[in-house]
């Protein structure tokens, strides 16, 4: 199996890619339109600066060469397109041979990554949903002129684990260099899958189809593995695979052909005579590389270091660097292990109880989450309670632990009365702590379950257990 | 008041004081009124537009205040460019019923600088054409002879100035369709540089030829229409960002020390009354002190040619839009492609038809190499020969158009000849260049010839310093006699 993706990505910025009209689809259909989105007569379109930096920021984290670039038009009449052309960059796109690196380290040759203006959307009214058949179609403008990104990766991929794995991968990528939202599920992310079958790795690449109406990453890799297997198939009963473009039909499970190569159109692609080159400086270039954060990789190689330094990441430690990446929660981590928390416990906390409520999270005044998090590593909350002035701060939207811990009764028990406690528990059972002290190592639990029940759980579990280590002496 | 008077004067008057812009503006709707039904010149005659701003102007004079260098001067605009509220057509059916609801830069301009919107002028359909009878609401007749065609696709803004309709008017070129009406009008007009004057707002036909530019009486007008309309503006991507050439204060400098070559190409197919005209301001030139040669440029031939696949091309897709969904004419049918087919069957007449289809054809994969990408290679080619010539050369100098105004109606079926009349004046276009058409004399049958300077980039100030000289020597020209109602 051979898989090759291209990824439209709507761009995040404020206004469309060539008038100034707020990029906010959603709104009273055609309300964010002008002369330029709506393709009237005399209107020209003006090149939206912000557009070109995030899709320069693209093709930096993806490691493209970002060169000097010219704009073309796409020919071809639907409703939706108000020019009834498309101004796309053709044969010298902005980003080009880049790569992606996969979580498991296979990479992902890019091939380009270019800039182009999204269509209107168009409703069809009638039972079949489609243009042919409709009573009557309408169309928002809203989307006219909204700036898409389209990334093409190289057939690199073998498999639709690989696939997957490099759509998820290419969001995360998207999200962190500001460029996208990264929704597929409400198309500011879109997904064609080009597939082909082969009988072995090193026999050429066979016919491919492309398949499009991928909203899911789920939706993604049924699609292929259900066409591959439909090619196999064909090339099994000896017939052939036919170029063509194909549908996915998530409800039927099954892909269903749109058209064929031979009535593909005809776009006749020419040099937009309404825009000028697009040549950035290496200055220009430079700049936008240095605003670029760091990427969902180099994170993950971040926390995956501050565990090594602690003695190694274990496989579920691993499950949860990618968790809190995903969910950009890895400064917290970074910033509470500087603070001396150690990794294990700051990334737990983070992957388990932070990863619950992420935009919180976010949201949240590192300083409150670092804080926290040093006084459960001191012993001074436990980590029952240390979970419950996390919640508390995620309600309140930040705030001081330590004083939400006295309000809430967590205020750590001092040193004497803790001792006090431990000190009641083992002289109301002689036996049990003779034991102990003999070296059954089992009774510390029976004792800290003791001290819990008297002091209602407010007592820190490392706490008792040194003063256990105390009296025995 | 007699006779046409100069932009300048009248804009001078009214800035003063001495006299008020309504009244400018009722002279001229009166000629229009007496003319108009035998030029055809408007589409639409705004008279109420050009009231409200005649009085808007008036006013600011009354409290103290500067209306601009245009004060008060009414100006023609071709039916092409966009004004807000109102009509803009480009002599089609399609844009039936479609109100812009912005206003073309040009438009902008010209108002802050205190014109007066007079009315739309007929065109050629979508400015394709040289004879103004492309056009869906009938042709427009030459001033001087009303059997004539004014020439095109501007024909209507010639024609206006030409009658003494409005002082001043916009036509717009994109492969002589400024010059080419001017010069068989008998009134001056001028092709700026490529991204001199924006086209945000003008109705796109070819979008790397398209370039707006001045109709006028004289020289110093078509100067001072140009300072106004010229400039940087940032909806047009296209549009120089550097300082336009300010031609008005330059008028007076004289040919002295210039080298004038006059372009061997352009005098091959020209009549021989026309090419007597081209020699005798040569003549001129050289008496003001320049130096004349004669010059060659080759690669000007195949001008025409490579027009006629770059701006079918260009206009197939820029014409694209016409489609019955959003604005204009729309023919119902049962589904959309048969609106859309509909729509377009009957919106469009015949020359913009036959253009998109050729367009769409060198277009088209398999041909576009053959076809289209050689033109561009031989555009390429022009600028190439034209810079060689510009190392000789402070400007060129050539007919605008092989023949005085022609008979309606003789070409129309012979699209190939009509083409012909565009020769002289596509180079420029392809090379992104200016040029200016100067009327120089009448021809053997009576008729206005127009003289062509033709310069580099941005050359606009040298262009009007040697177009005043030409002006100058210029032989005398019968001012149109308009007789009412002539048949066609």
């Amino acid at each position: 199996m051979v898989i090759g993706l291209e990824v439209h990505c709507e761009l995040k910025t404020a206004t469309k890619l060539f008038c100034g009209c707020p990029n906010m689809f959603g709104d009273e259909p055609n309300t964010n339109v002008c002369p330029n989105c709506l393709g009237l007569p005399g209107s020209l379109p003006v090149l939206n600066q912000r557009a070109v930096e995030l899709a320069m920021a693209i093709g930096t984290a993806l490691h493209c060469d970002i060169r000097a670039s010219t704009f073309h038009r796409k020919n071809y009449f639907y409703p939706d397109q108000a020019k009834d052309y498309q101004i796309s960059q053709y044969d010298e796109p902005l980003n080009v041979d880049g790569h992606l690196d996969l979580p498991d380290g296979f990479r992902v040759g890019i091939e380009r990554a270019h800039m182009e203006e999204d269509t209107g959307k168009t409703t069809h009214a009638g039972t079949s949903g489609r243009i042919h058949g409709a009573d009557y179609s309408l169309v928002d403008y809203n989307r006219s002129g909204v700036p898409l990104v389209e990334i093409v990766s190289r057939p690199d991929m073998r498999t639709a684990d690989q696939a997957r794995a490099y759509v998820t991968e290419l969001r995360a990528i998207l999200v962190a260099s500001g460029a996208s939202d990264g929704k597929m599920e409400e198309g500011s992310m879109r997904v064609d899958a080009n597939v082909s079958v082969r009988p072995g790795p090193d026999d050429p690449f066979g016919t491919r189809c492309e398949i499009k109406n991928l909203n899911s990453v789920r939706s993604l890799g049924r699609a292929i593995e259900y066409e591959a297997e439909r090619q196999i198939a064909l090339l099994e009963s000896g017939e052939r695979v036919v170029q063509q473009t194909r549908h996915w039909d998530e409800g039927a499970g099954r892909t269903q052909a749109l058209r064929s190569k031979e009535d593909a159109y005809d776009y006749r692609y020419f040099l937009e005579p309404d825009l000028v080159p697009l040549v950035p400086d290496a200055e220009w270039i430079r700049a936008v590389a240095d605003t670029l954060g760091m990427m969902p990789a180099e994170r993950r190689a971040r926390l995956t270091e501050l565990l090594d330094e602690g003695g190694g990441a274990t496989r579920s430690q691993l499950l949860q660097v990618a968790t809190v990446v995903e969910l950009r929660l890895d400064d917290l981590v970074v910033e509470a292990v500087a603070a001396g928390v150690p990794s294990a416990l700051a990334l737990a906390r983070t992957a388990n109880e932070a990863a619950t409520d992420a935009d919180a999270a976010r949201a949240l005044d590192p300083k409150s989450y670092v804080e926290l998090l040093t006084l459960e590593a001191n012993g001074s909350l436990s980590a029952t309670q240390a979970k419950a002035v996390l919640a508390e701060l995620f309600v309140l939207g930040g705030g001081d632990p330590a004083a939400i811990a006295r309000d809430k009764g967590f205020e750590a028990m001092s040193e004497d009365s803790l001792a006090a406690t431990v000190g009641e528990a083992v002289a109301a059972h002689p036996d049990e702590w003779a034991r102990f002290c003999e070296g059954d190592d089992k009774l510390a639990g029976f004792f800290t379950m003791l001290v819990m029940k008297a002091t209602r759980g407010q007592a820190n579990g490392k706490a008792v257990a040194a003063e256990l280590r105390r009296l025995k002496g | 008041m007699t006779g046409p008077r100069p932009a300048l004067e009248t804009a001078a008057m009214v800035r003063a004081g001495e006299e008020q812009a309504v009244d400018v503006l009722e002279h001229h709707l009166a000629v229009i009124d007496a003319g108009e039904e035998s030029i055809h010149a408007f589409n639409l005659v705004t008279i109420e537009l050009a009231r409200t701003q005649a009085r808007a102007v008036d006013a600011t004079v009354t409290a103290g205040g500067d209306p601009g260098p245009l004060a008060g001067v009414p100006v023609a605009l071709k039916d092409n460019m966009c004004t807000r509220g109102v009509p803009t057509t480009c002599s089609s059916r399609i844009l039936d019923g479609w109100l812009p609801p912005y206003d073309a830069t040009v438009v902008t301009r010209l108002t802050e600088a205190g014109a007066l919107l007079i009315g739309k002028t007929n065109m050629d359909e979508f400015a394709m054409g040289s004879s103004t009878e492309s056009s869906a609401f009938g042709t427009t007749r030459n001033p001087h002879d009303t059997t004539r065609v004014p020439g095109g696709s501007s024909g209507g803004s010639a024609a206006a100035v030409a009658a003494g309709f409005a002082p001043l008017a916009i036509g717009s070129d994109t492969g002589g369709s400024i010059r080419q009406p001017a010069a068989l009008c008998g009134v001056v007009g001028m092709k700026p540089t490529y991204g001199t004057v924006s086209r945000y707002g003008l109705v796109a036909f070819a979008s790397s030829l398209d370039q707006i530019g001045p109709f006028a009486t004289s020289v110093a007008d078509a100067a001072l229409l140009f300072d106004v309309i010229g400039g940087h503006d940032p909806l047009d991507s296209t549009s120089l960002n550097r300082p336009t050439p300010r031609v008005l204060s330059v008028l007076d400098d004289g040919v002295d020390g210039m080298t004038v070559g006059v372009l061997a190409e352009l005098l091959e197919g020209a009549a021989p009354d026309v090419v007597a005209r081209v020699s005798e301001a040569a003549e001129a030139l050289a008496a003001a002190g320049a130096r004349v040669e004669e010059i060659s440029v080759p690669e000007v031939r195949l001008g025409l040619s490579a027009y006629y696949l770059i701006a079918p091309g260009e206009a197939s897709s820029n014409l694209a839009r016409y489609d019955g969904v959003r604005y204009g004419l729309r023919v119902d049918a049962e589904d959309t492609v048969a609106m859309n087919t509909a729509t377009r069957s009957v919106g469009f007449g015949p020359e913009v038809k036959r253009r998109i289809m050729l367009g769409t054809y060198v277009l088209s994969a398999g041909y576009m190499d053959a076809y289209y990408n050689q033109a561009l290679r031989v555009r390429t080619r022009i600028i190439e020969g034209f810079a060689a010539a510009y190392t000789r050369c402070d400007v060129l100098l050539g007919p605008t158009a092989p023949t005085t105004a022609f008979a309606i109606g003789a070409k129309v079926d012979d699209p190939l000849t009509m083409y012909l009349s565009d020769v002289c004046t596509i180079p420029s276009n392809l090379a992104g260049h200016p040029a200016i058409s100067v009327p120089f004399g009448p021809g053997d049958d009576g008729l206005p010839v127009g003289v062509q300077v033709l310069g580099p980039a941005l050359s606009e100030g040298t262009l009007f310093q040697v177009a005043a000289v030409v002006e100058s020597a210029a032989p005398h020209l019968a001012s149109p006699r308009i007789t009412t109602g002539a048949p066609v």
